[in-house]
Formats: structure tokens, C-alpha cells, sequence
């Protein structure tokens, strides 16, 4: 794959999608797996489908690749009907979990499969595969049974065989679950940087959090069939639109408290805050808690004493758990400071604390 | 790792049952075929005459070529019946899967003889289709090639051997991954181009050996044409068993035997080849 590539975000337009799912619903007898799902994909954009596992995420993926009916909605793909197609007649490619590679076919054959049952010149069969492999580094293994080559080299064979067709859309469906953790983080930037270069729309399935980030334009989190947010990965990370969004997506704390003639208060914390009177939840990130040596405070800030109950080392970083007093324990991440005891003041600015619904 | 004591042990009894069943019953035969009857007394006296036999009296030439043809024939139908059968149930059945599974084993319980017996009674002059037939004025006559004819005993073999040709090919079916399948249909191929491009091929060392078990079963077999057979229907072993049974003409039957055995042996070896080509693993 191209090193090259540098990543340049892809500016997201929405009004021209490529694909666009309308109030899709899918049941299994009396199990709702979809809940009216509607989400637009831009040409270009590599979506994430964020979820743990049973949130309908790679059922939507099935959805659209055409392994799977939705029970209600409609799926649009530039203006067609997609949907009603069969899915050999749908200008979709997946790159499988476990790859589902052809054992009876080596790696040449296996990527020119698509070409050959579709009746593509046959002069142009060879010269395609050769572009793939070599798109994929797997050039020198093209006459290999797929049983022969490592995890890796599957993975880059399936993406290969999906990519030489020139999909209007990729599925990846967990495409780097199989792999161990280091392949996992190379083959990463290798697929964010394939997908820059060749500019195809990328929808991918993952449940890991740190994958999404890494690679995304957009997020799109799923939870037990219902849309929770879809967003770019720094906004999500930044304005959570729910607590199960701020949890899922890197760490955080919830504080559960309420608003009161213009004051938050979420136990030993109290902030002024200029909204209606109600019960209120709030994220509050571990890295936007800073100490605060010299005990002043601005007046965008919100400062409090606690003491540090726990302080794990890692590397740049600390983790801490602090205690409010009264048993009110906060996570706070602080650049590599040393070893801390007993009571310190700690700030944070009030707009960091993201009111978020329950 | 195991002393040598326990590996004897462990292995003494399975080699004294292939040699005393195996080993020493085919070698008793090989020796017999070169052997000859005089007067009705066995003379062993080594020479070729049963073989010259087989050569020159084209009676043998033409049972043994009948046999291969209803052997051959028994294999094609029944893997035109359990193939199709096979790929239903492993990849459209459903949840009644379970069910129709049963079905196809259940003849298996019911005793060889009970079922000839039973295509008597359905093929007869008399029988059951024939009544069929002339209740609905097909014809007016009962039908008689149906019974006792090579038609009765490759319709009675393939009764018989197809969940034999079944069993291996469905097992290869529930074998094939699924998403090979959806892959396949997902770079553009149609259900029709999937089977022939990827089940078919997948599904070959079951094919080869189902369609194996039918010929070689058939080819050895001498009930059937005992059965519905008649003399146009006579088999190679039924000559086989004659020669020993009645005529007592072992070494004759023998040398049969020996080139049955041969024909068997050659087909197993391609087979073989055959199967470890489209094996992938």
C-alpha cells in the first residue's frame, strides 16, 4: 500500500450522499436488531459503524452488501434503488471478517474472480489483478493457495479482491479483528492511506473505539439498533451526545447532579450554569482536570480540593482517582507529574463539563 | 513415547483380523484362479487356462461389460438424485433440515432383501404400477420391461445406493464455509455461476466419493439382479456366485474375482488421485 499518501481530512458534504438509509428496520422473528436507522454516507468518506456486539452493526453492513432483507425502509445508493438488488447486481464490495477467501483458487485467481464472473475483456483481466497485488504488496505471492499465507497477507489479498472491481462502496466488515495487536496498528494507517489514495468510500464495522478514531472521517455509534450519534471522531470525543456516548467512546466521568436557579451542582462541584432548573448528567474527561498549584482559579474555571486515592504511571501520562470528599471519586489525567499524595486543588474550565442526555 | 511392548499389544489384534479376513482370503483366491477342476476334484496345477476362459468365451466379456454399464449407470442416477437432494438440504431446507435428513437415512434401516421385494410387488405383471398404468387406461396390457430387465436393477441399485452417494456429498456441502458463498455472490457472480464456480468445485471430494461408494457396490452386487434382474438383467457376480454355488467351479469364479477385484482396485487408485487434487486444505 502507498506510504506516501499523507491523510488530508476529506470535507464531508452531505447534500450529495452516496448512500443514503432510509428508516431501515430489521427484525429476526421477535428480535428488533434495527430500530429505523436513517444515515447518509458521503462520496469519499470513510464512515465507521462503532458498536459492541448485538448493536446491529454489521446487520446494517449486511443490509447494504445485500446478505439480509430490512423488514421495513428503504437503502439509495446515487439515486438507484439498492435495496431490491440481488447483491451480485449491486456496485458493492465487502472485505469479510475471516476474509472468506477461495480455497480452491490461488491469489491471482481469487482477485480476478470478480472481473472473471462479470465478464470483464479478457485482456484487461491480467493487467487489473497485477494493479491490485501490487496495490497490496502481495504481487510475489500470486500463485499461492490462500491457506498458505499468514493472517496479513489474507487480509491484503481480500482487500485487493474487493478493491479490483472499483466498488463505488467498500464494506469492511472487522476486516483487523483477526489480526494481532502490532499488524493490527500497520494495517491501519495502511488502509487509512489506500483509502486517501484511491478515494472510494470506505464503510466500516469495528467495535474497538480506538480503530473508529484512528480511522474515520465520521463515527457513526450504534446501540441496540438505534443510532446513539454520528459525528466526526473529535467531535464525538468532544461533545458527547450521551453518557453511553461518552463512556463508550474513551474515558470519562459522569457526573450526575442538577441545575438550580443557574447553578450546577454535581456533588463537591458547583459551576454556574445559565440553564433551566432540572436534573442534570455531565462528562467530564479525565484530561481536561488540571492541578491547580497556586489555588487561583479564572472565572470560565471551576476549582476543587480532593484528595489522590490512586495514581497509576503510563508513560506520558498519569492516571489518578481522586477523591471530593464525600466519596465523589474523579479520574484525572495529568502529563507525567510524579508521585502525588494527599490533598491538591484541581481545575477545570466549565465549558469541558459536556451536559449529556442519560 | 510407548514401549514396544503396548504398541504390539494395542496393535496385534486389528492386523490379525486384516490378515486372517483380508490378506489370507485374497490370497486363496489369487492361487485358486490359477488352478483348475478335473471330474469335479480341485487339481492344483499351476496355469492360465481360466483366464484364457475369460478371453475367449465372450460370454464373461459381455456380462462383465453389462455390469459396468448398470454400475455405471446406478452411479450417474443416483448422483443425479443425491446431489440436488444434498444441496437442498445443506444450503435451502431451512429448519426442516433435521427432518428431511432423517428421511433420506431412514431406508438405510430397512433389510436389503425387504425392499427387492418390495420392487417386486411394485413391478410385477401384477404389481402396483402396472395396475397404475391400466387403472388409468396408459396402457392396456401389463408393461413388461419394468420387472426382470437391467431397467429393474439399476432402478432397484439406485434405491439402495443413494444415501450412500448422499451422505459423503452433503457432508462436503455443510463443510463449505458460508461466506465463501455471499463472497462469491458479492463480486457479481449469480447463484449459478457461485455453484459452478465455488460449491461444485468445493464439493468435489464428496462427489467423487459418493459416486465411488455407488459403483463400486453396484459392480459387486448380485442380489438385485437375483431379484428383478431375469436373465437379461444377470450380473457379473451372479455368474461369480453360480460358478462357485452351483457349478463348483471355484477356480473359474476365482479368476472372475480377481479381475472384478482388479477393476475395483484401478478405479479406487484414480479416485484417489482425483480426490487429492480438489482437496484444498
Amino acid at each position: 500500500m502507498s506510504s506516501a499518501a499523507i491523510p488530508q481530512p476529506v470535507s464531508v458534504d452531505e447534500n450529495v450522499p452516496l448512500l443514503e438509509v432510509r428508516e431501515v428496520a430489521k427484525r429476526f422473528g421477535p428480535r428488533e436488531v434495527l430500530k429505523h436507522i436513517s444515515l447518509n454516507i458521503a462520496s469519499g468518506e470513510f464512515l465507521t459503524l462503532l458498536g459492541e456486539s448485538g448493536s446491529g452493526k454489521t446487520t446494517l453492513l449486511r443490509l447494504i452488501a445485500g446478505f439480509e432483507q430490512p423488514t421495513a425502509g428503504e437503502i439509495w445508493m446515487t439515486g438507484e434503488r439498492l435495496d431490491t438488488l440481488p447483491p451480485y447486481k449491486r456496485r458493492v464490495n465487502t472485505v469479510f471478517q475471516n476474509y472468506a477467501l477461495f480455497p480452491h483458487l490461488n491469489v491471482r485467481e481469487n482477485v480476478a474472480y470478480g472481473l472473471r464472473v462479470q465478464g470483464a475483456p479478457k485482456n484487461e483481466i491480467p493487467v487489473r489483478v497485477d494493479d491490485a497485488l501490487n496495490m497490496v504488496k502481495m504481487s510475489e505471492f500470486a500463485g499461492t493457495r490462500p491457506s498458505r499465507l499468514s493472517g496479513g497477507q489474507q487480509q491484503r489479498v481480500a482487500l485487493a479482491r474487493a478493491l479490483v472491481n472499483r466498488p463505488q462502496l467498500l464494506l469492511l466488515d472487522e476486516p483487523l479483528s483477526a489480526l494481532d495487536a502490532n499488524l493490527r496498528k500497520q494495517m491501519q494507517s495502511e488502509l487509512k492511506a489506500l483509502q486517501r489514495e484511491i478515494g472510494i468510500t470506505f464503510l466500516f464495522v469495528t467495535h474497538d473505539q480506538e480503530e473508529a478514531m484512528a480511522l474515520s472521517d465520521r463515527i457513526a455509534l450504534l446501540r441496540d439498533g438505534v443510532l446513539e450519534q454520528v459525528a466526526s471522531p473529535r467531535e464525538i470525543y468532544a461533545h458527547p451526545a450521551s453518557a453511553y456516548t461518552a463512556q463508550f467512546i474513551g474515558q470519562t466521568n459522569l457526573l450526575h447532579g442538577e441545575i438550580r436557579r443557574s447553578i450546577a451542582t454535581c456533588g463537591a462541584l458547583r459551576w454556574p450554569l445559565e440553564e433551566a432548573d432540572a436534573p442534570a448528567l455531565f462528562s467530564l474527561r479525565p484530561e481536561t482536570i488540571r492541578l491547580c498549584p497556586d489555588g487561583k482559579r479564572q472565572t470560565n474555571e471551576v476549582k476543587f480540593r480532593a484528595s489522590v486515592r490512586q495514581q497509576i504511571y503510563g508513560g506520558a501520562s498519569e492516571l489518578l482517582e481522586v477523591d471530593c470528599g464525600t466519596g465523589q471519586l474523579l479520574r484525572v489525567r495529568l502529563p507525567a507529574c510524579g508521585p502525588l499524595t494527599g490533598e491538591h486543588d484541581f481545575v477545570f474550565y466549565i465549558a469541558d463539563a459536556i451536559r449529556v442526555a442519560d | 513415547m510407548y514401549s514396544r511392548a503396548y504398541k504390539t499389544i494395542v496393535s496385534a489384534p486389528p492386523l490379525l483380523w486384516v490378515g486372517l479376513f483380508l490378506l489370507l482370503p485374497y490370497a486363496l483366491m489369487f492361487a485358486h484362479s490359477f488352478w483348475t477342476v478335473q471330474d469335479g476334484v480341485l487339481v492344483h496345477h499351476w496355469n492360465l487356462s481360466n483366464y484364457q476362459k475369460l478371453l475367449t468365451n465372450p460370454l464373461y466379456a459381455e456380462v462383465l461389460f453389462r455390469t459396468i454399464c448398470i454400475a455405471g449407470s446406478v452411479m450417474l442416477c443416483s448422483l443425479l438424485l443425491g446431489y440436488p437432494l444434498a444441496y437442498y438440504l445443506s444450503f435451502h431446507s431451512g429448519a426442516r433440515k433435521e427432518l428431511l435428513y432423517q428421511l433420506v437415512i431412514v431406508p438405510l434401516w430397512v433389510s436389503y432383501l425387504v425392499r427387492g421385494y418390495a420392487w417386486k410387488t411394485i413391478l410385477g405383471s401384477e404389481g402396483v404400477l402396472n395396475g397404475f398404468l391400466q387403472y388409468f387406461h396408459f396402457t392396456h396390457e401389463p408393461v413388461s420391461f419394468l420387472l426382470y430387465s437391467p431397467f429393474a436393477v439399476v432402478l432397484m441399485l439406485m434405491h439402495i445406493y443413494t444415501p450412500f452417494v448422499f451422505l459423503p456429498i452433503y457432508a462436503s456441502l455443510e463443510h463449505i464455509p458460508r461466506p465463501l458463498v455471499e463472497a462469491s455472490q458479492d463480486l457479481g457472480a449469480s447463484p449459478t455461476s457461485t455453484f459452478f464456480r465455488v460449491i461444485l468445485p468445493l464439493s468435489m471430494p464428496g462427489l467423487l466419493a459418493g459416486a465411488t461408494f455407488a459403483f463400486v457396490l453396484s459392480l459387486g452386487d448380485f442380489l438385485a439382479p437375483l431379484l428383478v434382474g431375469g436373465s437379461s438383467g444377470t450380473m457379473i457376480a451372479n455368474i461369480v456366485q453360480t460358478l462357485f454355488g452351483a457349478v463348483y467351479d471355484w477356480p473359474l469364479g476365482a479368476a472372475i474375482s480377481v479381475c472384478i477385484l482388479l477393476i475395483t482396485l484401478s478405479l479406487l487408485f484414480f479416485t484417489q488421485r482425483l480426490e487429492k487434487r480438489w482437496s484444498f486444505k
